[in-house]
Order: C-alpha cells, then sequence, then structure tokens
C-alpha cells in the first residue's frame, strides 16, 4: 500500500464508523421490536387455545422461512407498491426486526416450557391470576435462562444489519463499499476494518450479555453461570 | 354449616377415570388424612378443589361459596385455599421473604412494609426467620417445604390442602415438617391432608378417608379404622403401608 492509500483509508474511518452509526440503530430497533413479538409469540404458543397459537406457529414458520433479503425487499418495495411511504431504514428494522422476533420465540418458548407448569401451578394456588403469574413468576425465570441461547440470536442479527444495504440503507457495509470503489487498493484493508469492527462489537455484546447473567445469577444455582467451568 | 363440602366429583383423564364420584365433608377446624395406593386419584381431588384441575362433574362449597359454580371467581377463592406440595414448588427466583411475600403484595395488595412483617411473622412461625434472604436452592427440602407452609399461611386461608407434603424428603427432614403440620392442627387449622406418614394420621386427624380407584372405600376416625375397620380391604391396606412407612412421625 502507498502513501496515498494509507492516507485514504484513515480519511475513510470517520465515515465507516458514522456507517456503523446506523448498523447500531437497527440493531436497537430490530432487538427492540423482536423481543417484544417474540415474547408475545411464545406466550401464545405456550398459553392460548388452538386458534391462536396455530396462528402464532404460522406466523413463526413463515419469518424464519423466508430469507432475510426476500423479506426486506417484500416490506420495503412492497409497501411501497402500496403507496406507503417507508424510509429504508425504517423497512430493514420491520424485516430484520420480524425475522427476529420469529427466532427470538423459540428462544423464549423454550425457557418458558423449560421452567415448566408447576412454578405456573404454585402461583395460581395463591391467588394469582395466569397474567400475573407470567409477569411474576415465569417470565422473570425464563428470561434468565433465554441470556446463553439469545446471546446467538444477537450475534446473529448484529452481522444481519450489514444486509440493509441491499435496499438502500446507507450503514458500514455500502460506505465501505464506496471507498472501495474510490480506490481499489484499499478493498482488502477497508473490509478488515468493517470486521474488526463487528469482532468488537460481537465481544462487547456478549461481554454485556455474560454481565446480565451473572448479576441475575440465582444464589444456590451458581454452577450454571456464566463463565463458570465444570 | 360445613367449611368444605365435596359432592359426587368425577375426572376423567382420556379413558382413565381418575375420580368417580367423591363426596364428604370439611368442619371448620377439622385434620383430615386421606390415605390410599398411588394412582388412585388423591392428588387430583385436591386439585380438583381450588380448580387448578377442572372436575368433569359435581359440586364444591367452600364456606356457603359454590367454587364450581362457573360465576365465582375462582381467584379470589384460591387465594383462600393454601396449597402446599409434594416437591414445594417456592418460586426459585426468589428469597424465603419474597415466597411468602409475593401473594400478599399481588393477591391482596398489601403495602410493602405490612407484608414483609407478616411474611416474617410466618416464617418465624415455621422456625425460618433466619433464613428469610435464602433462596430455594439455598435451602434443605424440609426448610423448602416449611417456607411453603409459611407462604400459605401468609394469605390467612380458611383451609390447607396438602399433597403428601413430606414424600420428597429425606426421612431425617420428615420430622421438621410434620411438627410443624401437628401445630397447625392443634392451633384449630381446617386442613386436608394426602400422606403416608400413619403415624401423623393417628395422631392428629379428626377422620381418614381410605380411598382406592376414583372413590372412597372408607372412612371414619382413626381408632376406628386402625383398629377395627368395616372393609376387609382397608385393614389391608394400613397393614401393608404400616409395615412399610413405620409408625414413625
Amino acid at each position: 500500500m502507498t502513501a496515498v492509500d494509507w492516507q485514504n483509508l484513515v480519511q475513510g474511518i470517520p465515515s465507516l464508523l458514522r456507517g456503523l452509526l446506523v448498523n447500531l440503530e437497527i440493531l436497537f430497533g430490530l432487538i427492540a421490536l423482536g423481543f417484544a413479538v417474540g415474547i408475545l409469540i411464545a406466550l401464545i404458543q405456550v398459553y392460548s387455545p388452538r386458534p391462536l397459537s396455530a396462528l402464532a406457529v404460522g406466523y413463526e414458520w413463515f419469518f424464519r422461512g423466508v430469507p432475510e433479503m426476500v423479506l426486506l425487499m417484500l416490506i420495503y418495495f412492497g409497501l411501497r407498491q402500496f403507496r406507503v411511504g417507508i424510509t429504508p431504514f425504517i423497512a430493514a428494522v420491520i424485516a430484520l426486526g420480524l425475522r427476529s422476533s420469529a427466532y427470538q420465540s423459540q428462544i423464549f418458548r423454550g425457557a418458558i416450557q423449560a421452567v415448566g407448569r408447576r412454578q405456573m401451578m404454585a402461583a395460581l394456588s395463591v391467588g394469582m391470576t395466569r397474567l400475573q403469574a407470567i409477569r411474576h413468576v415465569i417470565l422473570p425465570q425464563a428470561l434468565r435462562l433465554s441470556i446463553p441461547p439469545w446471546s446467538n440470536e444477537f450475534s446473529s442479527v448484529l452481522k444481519d444489519t450489514t444486509l440493509a444495504s441491499a435496499i438502500g440503507v446507507i450503514e458500514v457495509f455500502k460506505k465501505a463499499r464506496f471507498i472501495m470503489g474510490r480506490n481499489y487498493a484499499l478493498a482488502l484493508p477497508i473490509f478488515m476494518v468493517v470486521a474488526l469492527f463487528f469482532l468488537f462489537l460481537t465481544y462487547a455484546g456478549n461481554w454485556a450479555l455474560g454481565a446480565l447473567e451473572r448479576r441475575y445469577r440465582i444464589p444456590g444455582f451458581e454452577a450454571k453461570g456464566a463463565g463458570e467451568r465444570f | 354449616m360445613a367449611l368444605l363440602v365435596v359432592e359426587d366429583l368425577h375426572k376423567r383423564y382420556g379413558k382413565e377415570e381418575v375420580l368417580r364420584g367423591v363426596s364428604f365433608v370439611l368442619e371448620r377446624g377439622e385434620t383430615k388424612v386421606i390415605i390410599g395406593p398411588s394412582g388412585t386419584g388423591k392428588s387430583t381431588l385436591l386439585r380438583c378443589i381450588n380448580r387448578l384441575t377442572e372436575p368433569d362433574r359435581g359440586r364444591i362449597w367452600l364456606n356457603g361459596v359454590e367454587v364450581t359454580s362457573p360465576r365465582t371467581n375462582i381467584y379470589k377463592i384460591r387465594a383462600q385455599i393454601g396449597f402446599v406440595f409434594q416437591d414445594f414448588n417456592l418460586f426459585t427466583h426468589l428469597t424465603a421473604l419474597d415466597n411468602v411475600r409475593l401473594g400478599l403484595i399481588r393477591v391482596k395488595g398489601m403495602g410493602k412494609r405490612e407484608a414483609t412483617e407478616r411474611a416474617m411473622r410466618e416464617l418465624e412461625r415455621v422456625g425460618l426467620g433466619d433464613k428469610a434472604d435464602a433462596y430455594p436452592a439455598q435451602l434443605s427440602g424440609g426448610q423448602q417445604q416449611r417456607v411453603s407452609i409459611a407462604r400459605a399461611l401468609a394469605m390467612d386461608p380458611k383451609l390447607i390442602l396438602f399433597d403428601e407434603p413430606t414424600s420428597a424428603l429425606d426421612p431425617e427432614l420428615i420430622g421438621e415438617v410434620l411438627q410443624v403440620m401437628i401445630e397447625l392442627a392443634e392451633g384449630g387449622m381446617t386442613m386436608l391432608v394426602v400422606t403416608h406418614e400413619m403415624g401423623f394420621a393417628r395422631s392428629v386427624a379428626d377422620e381418614i378417608i381410605f380411598m382406592e380407584k376414583g372413590v372412597i372405600v372408607e372412612q371414619g376416625p382413626p381408632e376406628v379404622l386402625f383398629t377395627n375397620p368395616r372393609v376387609p380391604r382397608t385393614a389391608e391396606f394400613l397393614r401393608k403401608i404400616t409395615e412399610f412407612y413405620g409408625e414413625s412421625g
């Protein structure tokens, strides 16, 4: 690499970081959406009677079955066709968020079922309603159990935010391609920088999740906590 | 008026008819013990009483209110009936104190301070005042079961149902739980207890109900059932269970 290449690379980094910020915004949006809808779908699948729970299973099947790229196109161009004004950013959050909700729902469903019916029965036996039992007894335990598998989903959706470039969101991947387009000598280094960004974010995110897991570990179950060796 | 009236209760799971017409009455302050071979519907019967399991047929009254009526607020009924499970079923993510306090705050709408005081009193009553901050996994089985009794007591129940409360315990831990139950019975609590502890049944129960295959075979005061049962099958069962479990407790 020549001195000019190096200069271009260094000059490109602030622009990359601004792009990365967009990825983080998409990430927070899609995780929040996926979390809320995911819990709802899981609760419906576990506790609802047949017609509603079958609907939830259908939802989960659709959003786990359709490729993410196709979902992005469906939502962005599809809504535009119906003259619904939607920005690429919002479309990306919705498409990736709904996809994630289907995956997250199965994490939560597994955790809720692992907590077990007997905890529900004990809560009902003191006079709690099902909603109270879910809120105060089932979910606090299920969410703790969800953290390890959820960290998988986090790592996965973090990287998926780069797919938003396909519908025109100017995020880090798109920015890297701009920079490469102006100077092909930067092709390798610029994507190495992008890779490093994501490696760092994956590390930071999983570290935070590990800290969360330790923070909410239930005493007496220490051996099952994060970072323990057997 | 009797505190609890159970009339012609039926329950079937698929092809198996677990309860086939069970009727009995429980007076205020009375302790009745239900015995019988496993798989005869004893646990199902208890769960039908507060409708944790919905009975197929039959009626139940608590204090004159029909529990089985669709118009009855079942949550209010359950708050008046304590339930002690075989495997404790403490809320695993909560301390002993919070286990006892949760129902007071969420169901009875008690303020936090008042609920804490009440919960502490109940924990002390079962001898666990010093374990208020312990989580279930940090307690022995006997201690967990005593917390679950405190959880039931805190709600001021009219009646407590015990579903084999000592069956999951190591033998040396059974005594501490039975002791608490004996004190409750002597204090006038109304209790319906499914158990294999014949010593407890004999010394504490006002009446023993012998159930088999979903029906009540015989019921009566312990001295009658143990010494002079009407039905030969009762005598046979009592002999077997006394040989197996002994009379301790």
